[in-house]
């Protein structure tokens, strides 16, 4: 592991470079192949319901708590309107309820499929856990939605997102080992080839002063271009896969707008939606929804190690001044070319790859990093130097070196199986056995997962050790709120009736009322602030009594 | 090994000669043939573990909506 210089308590972050809080969200593909017809939303919600057996055998206090939406506002628009409540599709109301209900299953499944399947069985299956490690566990419509804890860098992006994939693992063994029940699996992709697509976003935290035209002209052409670093491959192009072929992205054919609020319809390049989860007249939380989910670490390090550089170049007014024309089609183009020649027209009239422009943004990430010290081998801040690094030899291998390349990028090594495939068999690329590979690829069992079977074999590079991913799904990131979040669930999980990104509520014997705990900056309610507070109590009273009383941490908004 | 002794010019003076005398006349044949072997071992271990009935089982795969 990298050294990473330490940070007193509550500091900012290094400016300029790939450190800053972010966090991941993966919508697992969900499947019952002995029970094809199965209510996917009751599915989902049984895979919370396993692991919330899973940690009530783990920890004594049980690490399970609801949700609290309290701070959820789907409808805000970064742009700055909210959109009215009854012109919303009802899958933007994702201030739901924390069961499973008639409502929940409506919104997936049409009225008409609520009273075909009765809302019996459904009942008061649990929706929503806040976890241990600082996560969310959910079910989001007709999926099991993952949404890992804040943290600081890209490494720790893959180590809490990977978590994740173990927490969605411990979720499908439990459900294998239940004979009342049909197994599922989990899939961490994001189309089902055959018109359904299901999100993988990134949440980056940003200072509200810059200007959101600014964020759209210096993202739009490196989110264009990103995925040939971080696409995940598929077989099939177009939203249904009607026309053979393979393609870089999962997710690019599902793309039909540049800027947005929605993210489930007419989906947009950059999504507006502004829920801060945070001091709200302070930050910003850029939702990202145009990645695809990976297994890759290496695919999945520069993902967010790469967007954290662009968007430190953006807020130092430094992004490269380029503007793609037509970003939709290009972004589709870009997906549909695995030679990665195909040139992209600028609004300049200059014709560039998406190498050419992933160079540019490189050089200017690089610069800005050097500028600022953040870059240092020695006395930077231990990530930048790097992801700059990685990013520059994972470029210059996909010009030059395709079969080095495939060891780290995701759309590449699948596409190596693929071939295999191809070769040995003379499969067509609408032939069902290359589908399978595709859709297992991604199966996040490790005896049947594909990817897993290339991690075994050492052919794909690993960038994180196992243990820090297995410490991960039950440690929380020590260094953000999560730690404060995490800490409260698996301390005090019986007195804890809520929580979410931004609040933990306590229903503490001796209070005569809820005692609700704001958290509403970041990189406070950190180890280093409230580590000391956790050691010292046992209770949640005599914790709360402290907090509340000396207002140590996290302090109220 | 096989490959840094052929790359010396004057190797076939040496007695390193009759210790290797099978050995493939090229190296860059030598490594695609190694990692044809690498992808013929892969894909017999994936053969294993692929769902049976591919047709079925991907048409089966059915999402509803998600982001």
């Amino acid at each position: 592991m990298t050294a990473v210089p330490e940070r007193r308590a509550g500091d900012a972050l290094p400016a300029g470079g790939a450190m800053r809080v972010m966090g991941a969200e993966t919508e697992y593909g969900i499947h019952a192949p002995s029970a094809p017809g199965a209510n996917a939303t009751m599915m989902s919600a049984r895979v919370v319901q396993a692991y919330a057996q899973v940690t009530r055998q783990r920890a004594a206090g049980g690490a399970e708590t609801r949700w609290d939406y309290t701070d959820e506002e789907p409808l805000h628009d970064a742009r700055g309107w909210t959109l009215e409540r009854a012109s919303a599709h009802p899958s933007q109301l994702t201030d739901q309820p924390p069961v499973l209900d008639a409502e929940a299953v409506a919104l997936a499944y049409g009225r008409e499929e609520l009273e075909l399947d009765g809302e019996d069985e459904a009942g008061s299956l649990l929706m929503n856990m806040v976890l241990g490690n600082g996560a969310r566990l959910y079910v989001d419509h007709a999926h099991p939605e993952y949404s890992s804890a804040e943290v600081t860098s890209p490494r720790d992006a893959v180590i809490w997102d990977a978590a994740g994939d173990l927490v969605a693992l411990a979720a499908v063994r439990r459900l294998a080992s239940d004979p009342e029940l049909p197994p599922v699996n989990l899939y961490k992709n994001n189309t089902d080839n055959k018109s359904v697509s299901y999100g993988s976003h990134e949440n980056y935290l940003m200072p509200r002063s810059v200007p959101f035209g600014d964020i759209v002209r210096g993202l739009t052409p490196f989110f264009v271009t990103r995925q040939i670093i971080c696409g995940a491959g598929r077989v099939g192009l177009g939203q249904d896969s009607s026309t053979p072929g393979y393609q870089i992205s999962q997710r690019a054919d599902f793309f039909e707008a540049e800027v947005g609020l929605e993210t489930t319809i007419r989906r947009p390049i950059i999504n507006t939606r502004d829920e801060p989860h945070a001091t709200a007249d302070k930050y910003r939380r850029l939702h990202v929804i145009i990645g695809d989910a990976n297994l890759s670490q290496s695919s999945n390090y520069l993902k967010f190690g790469t967007t954290a550089l662009v968007l430190s170049l953006i807020e130092a007014g430094l992004a490269p001044k380029v503007e793609v024309y037509e970003p939709v089609q290009a972004l589709q183009a870009v997906s549909h070319d695995t030679s990665l020649t195909a040139r992209l027209r600028l609004l300049d009239g200059r014709r560039v790859t998406a190498l050419d422009l992933q160079w540019m943004y490189h050089e200017a990430a690089a610069k800005l990093a050097q500028d600022t010290g953040v870059a240092d081998a020695v006395d930077g801040d231990g990530h930048t130097h790097d992801v700059l690094e990685r990013w520059a030899t994972t470029l210059t291998q996909l010009d030059s070196d395709r079969n080095a390349a495939a060891t780290s990028v995701e759309w590449l090594a699948k596409l190596s199986l693929l071939d295999g495939y191809r070769d040995r068999d003379n499969l067509a690329w609408n032939d069902a056995r290359l589908g399978l590979v595709d859709l297992q690829w991604a199966d996040i069992r490790p005896e049947k997962g594909l990817y897993y079977r290339f991690l075994a074999r050492n052919r794909m590079q690993r960038i994180v050790n196992d243990a820090a991913i297995a410490a991960a799904v039950t440690e929380p990131p020590p260094d953000t709120r999560a730690f404060f979040r995490g800490r409260c669930v698996s301390s005090f999980g019986k007195d804890v009736v809520g929580a979410s990104w931004d609040s933990v509520i306590f229903d503490v014997p001796g209070y005569g009322r809820l005692q609700r705990v704001p958290t509403r900056e970041p990189l406070r309610g950190t180890k280093a602030l409230t580590g000391g507070l956790f050691a010292r109590h046992r209770t949640a009273g005599p914790f709360l009594a402290e907090l509340l009383g000396h207002n140590t941490a996290p302090p109220p908004a | 090994m096989a490959g840094q002794e052929q790359q010396q010019p004057q190797s076939r003076d040496t007695e390193v000669e009759e210790d290797i005398p099978e050995a493939p006349p090229a190296a860059p044949d030598a490594q695609a043939s190694a990692a044809t072997q690498g992808v013929d071992d892969l894909l017999d271990e994936i053969d294993g573990v692929l769902e049976s009935n591919a047709e079925e089982f991907v048409r089966a795969f059915v999402q509803k909506g998600g982001q």
